[in-house]
């Protein structure tokens, strides 16, 4: 694995590290582990620090902070003696209903992929997935570890508007619509579990580093589990790890 | 609370202050006033906190009714105006009274301008921030007959002097930039292009980005996904250039080639579709 990146300053505000890796959950913990060390060490001024795949970018409110003397220390800095800790975060098992009401995509998936319905729902809900980052749209989680037979290119021509919780495909990744939106994966169920909501504390309940899985529900199912979060009576929380 | 009533919004006008500052880590667009420098301008002549929420108006401007004695001013595109159909001037803070009408005609130059009234307008705060946004706040404009809360009287005798800044910079042409992480990616003569040709803004541009209409040929490659901000220039494999404006993505898959600067940005929010810009070439001290 490379320790050390390449530093630049991006604008006026904003400083990126890049590191040229692969995409790896050891690599994920290897970004996270220096992006607590710089909140704790480097950067003490009330900055952001965001995390991609591959790089860091931490990005400051006003241009008088200290840019320029962060940007000369991190220059210099020792990335070597940076050990990589566990940020392997807690698993949370989600329900999606791969019905053919809301898995728009699943026939012309199956076509395509040469797989029944059944094996792309036992291949979607297979694998643990891990949480690199959220972009895109607020609460739209990146994750990594989709088995490489459901890999499918983008639609040719996006969709105006796909539901809120819509899950999809697109190339070697999945992911969920956090909101309704104008879409280009293709879609192959949905989630009814609430991702993203600004008005809470915690505006989404997962961190980079998290584990997921998903389990395959009924329309019956789903429909409960869609009353109990309209109720506010449906709790999401974690498995502890086997 | 006293109220400013809209008895018209205008074209398109959001509530907008310096945006949210510690959202990025869940994908949320970092929002806030288009041009910060016309919007602070604003705020300075009230002795607002700089970050006050003002309201950004876009091309046509609204018609406000205030319930309350208070302070205001506008500053950025020029447009006519009038208060209790007396003819008022951009960049000066004015006294209203209870019941003042403030209207908007013409756009005479520029693009947008921000209406900061004293103490700010104080609706609701998502995230850190009373940036409008889809998801994010209740509402992502302004409509007729909404009622913004303000501060009950402050200090009356603060605002008077007239701010004398130079606004000629704030309408040139020439884009102040830095090179954005995939710039040296880039064959010597597409880097000097960037900065011989001009660039004309398409109808298609918004609050998120605008894209420019001439074809910028190039071999460049998508990259990882990685991190985006406000100002940041994507090259798409189309040649499609795309300046990144406040309410982008946080994250991005085209090559980063140039990162306009602050005061870049606040040029590019002053332009109209079809006007053209160059880009120029600056140093990070």
């Amino acid at each position: 694995m490379q320790i050390k990146p390449s530093i630049n300053r991006l604008g006026e505000k904003a400083i990126l590290l890049q590191w040229d890796f692969n995409i790896t959950p050891e690599n994920l913990n290897w970004l996270l582990s220096v992006k607590q060390i710089l909140q704790q060490q480097i950067v003490k001024s009330k900055v952001q620090v965001v995390n991609t795949y591959n790089s860091l970018l931490i990005i400051y409110n006003y241009s008088i902070e200290n840019i320029y003397n962060d940007f000369r220390a991190l220059k210099s800095y020792d990335f070597t003696g940076i050990s990589s800790e566990d940020f392997k975060g807690k698993l949370y098992r989600l329900p999606v209903c791969y019905d053919v009401e809301f898995g728009l995509d699943l026939d012309e998936l199956a076509r395509r992929n040469s797989l029944t319905i059944s094996e792309i729902i036992h291949l979607h809900t297979q694998p643990i997935y891990t949480l690199y980052f959220m972009g895109f749209l607020p609460g739209f989680l990146y994750l990594g570890g989709m088995n490489e037979r459901l890999k499918i290119s983008r639609k040719n021509e996006p969709r105006k508007s796909v539901l809120k919780g819509a899950v999809g495909i697109a190339e070697n990744q999945t992911g969920i619509y956090p909101n309704s939106s104008p879409a280009g994966w293709q879609i192959i169920g949905n989630c009814p579990v609430e991702l993203f909501n600004a008005h809470t504390e915690n505006p989404c309940p997962f961190k980079a580093g998290d584990q997921i899985q998903f389990y395959s529900v009924s329309k019956q199912e789903y429909a409960k589990i869609k009353q109990k979060i309209e109720d506010g009576i449906f709790e999401l929380k974690p498995e502890s790890h086997a | 609370m006293p109220k400013i009533e809209l008895i018209k919004a205008g074209f398109y006008t959001t509530i907008q202050d310096l945006g949210r500052l510690h959202a990025a880590q869940y994908g949320v667009p970092k929002s806030g006033v288009m041009d910060s420098f016309s919007a602070k301008k604003a705020n300075l002549l009230l002795n607002n906190e700089s970050d006050a929420a003002v309201l950004e108006i876009t091309m046509t401007g609204p018609t406000l009714k205030f319930q309350s004695k208070t302070q205001i001013a506008v500053c950025g595109a020029i447009f006519d105006m009038y208060l209790d159909e007396e003819p008022i001037t951009n960049a000066k803070a004015f006294q209203v009274n209870s019941g003042s009408v403030l209207r908007f005609g013409g756009l005479k130059k520029g693009l947008r301008c921000y209406f900061a009234v004293q103490g700010g307008v104080k609706t609701e705060v998502v995230l850190e921030s009373r940036s409008q946004y889809p998801t994010i706040t209740s509402a992502s404009r302004l409509v007729n007959g909404d009622e913004l809360e303000i501060d009950s009287l402050g200090n009356l005798a603060i605002a008077s002097a007239r701010v004398n800044f130079e606004d000629q910079e704030l309408f040139s042409n020439t884009i102040p930039v830095f090179k954005g992480p995939e710039f040296e990616l880039l064959p010597q003569k597409l880097q000097k292009k960037l900065f011989t040709d001009n660039f004309t803004l398409t109808p298609e541009g918004n609050r998120m980005a605008i894209p420019f209409r001439e074809l910028f040929k190039n071999d460049l490659k998508g990259i990882l996904t990685g991190p985006v901000i406000p100002g940041t220039v994507q090259l798409t494999p189309n040649g499609n250039l795309i300046a990144l404006l406040r309410d982008c993505q946080v994250t991005g898959g085209y090559p980063r080639v140039l990162q306009i600067s602050e005061m870049g940005i606040c040029k590019l929010a002053q332009k109209k579709p079809g006007d053209r810009v160059n880009f120029h070439l600056s140093e990070l001290d």
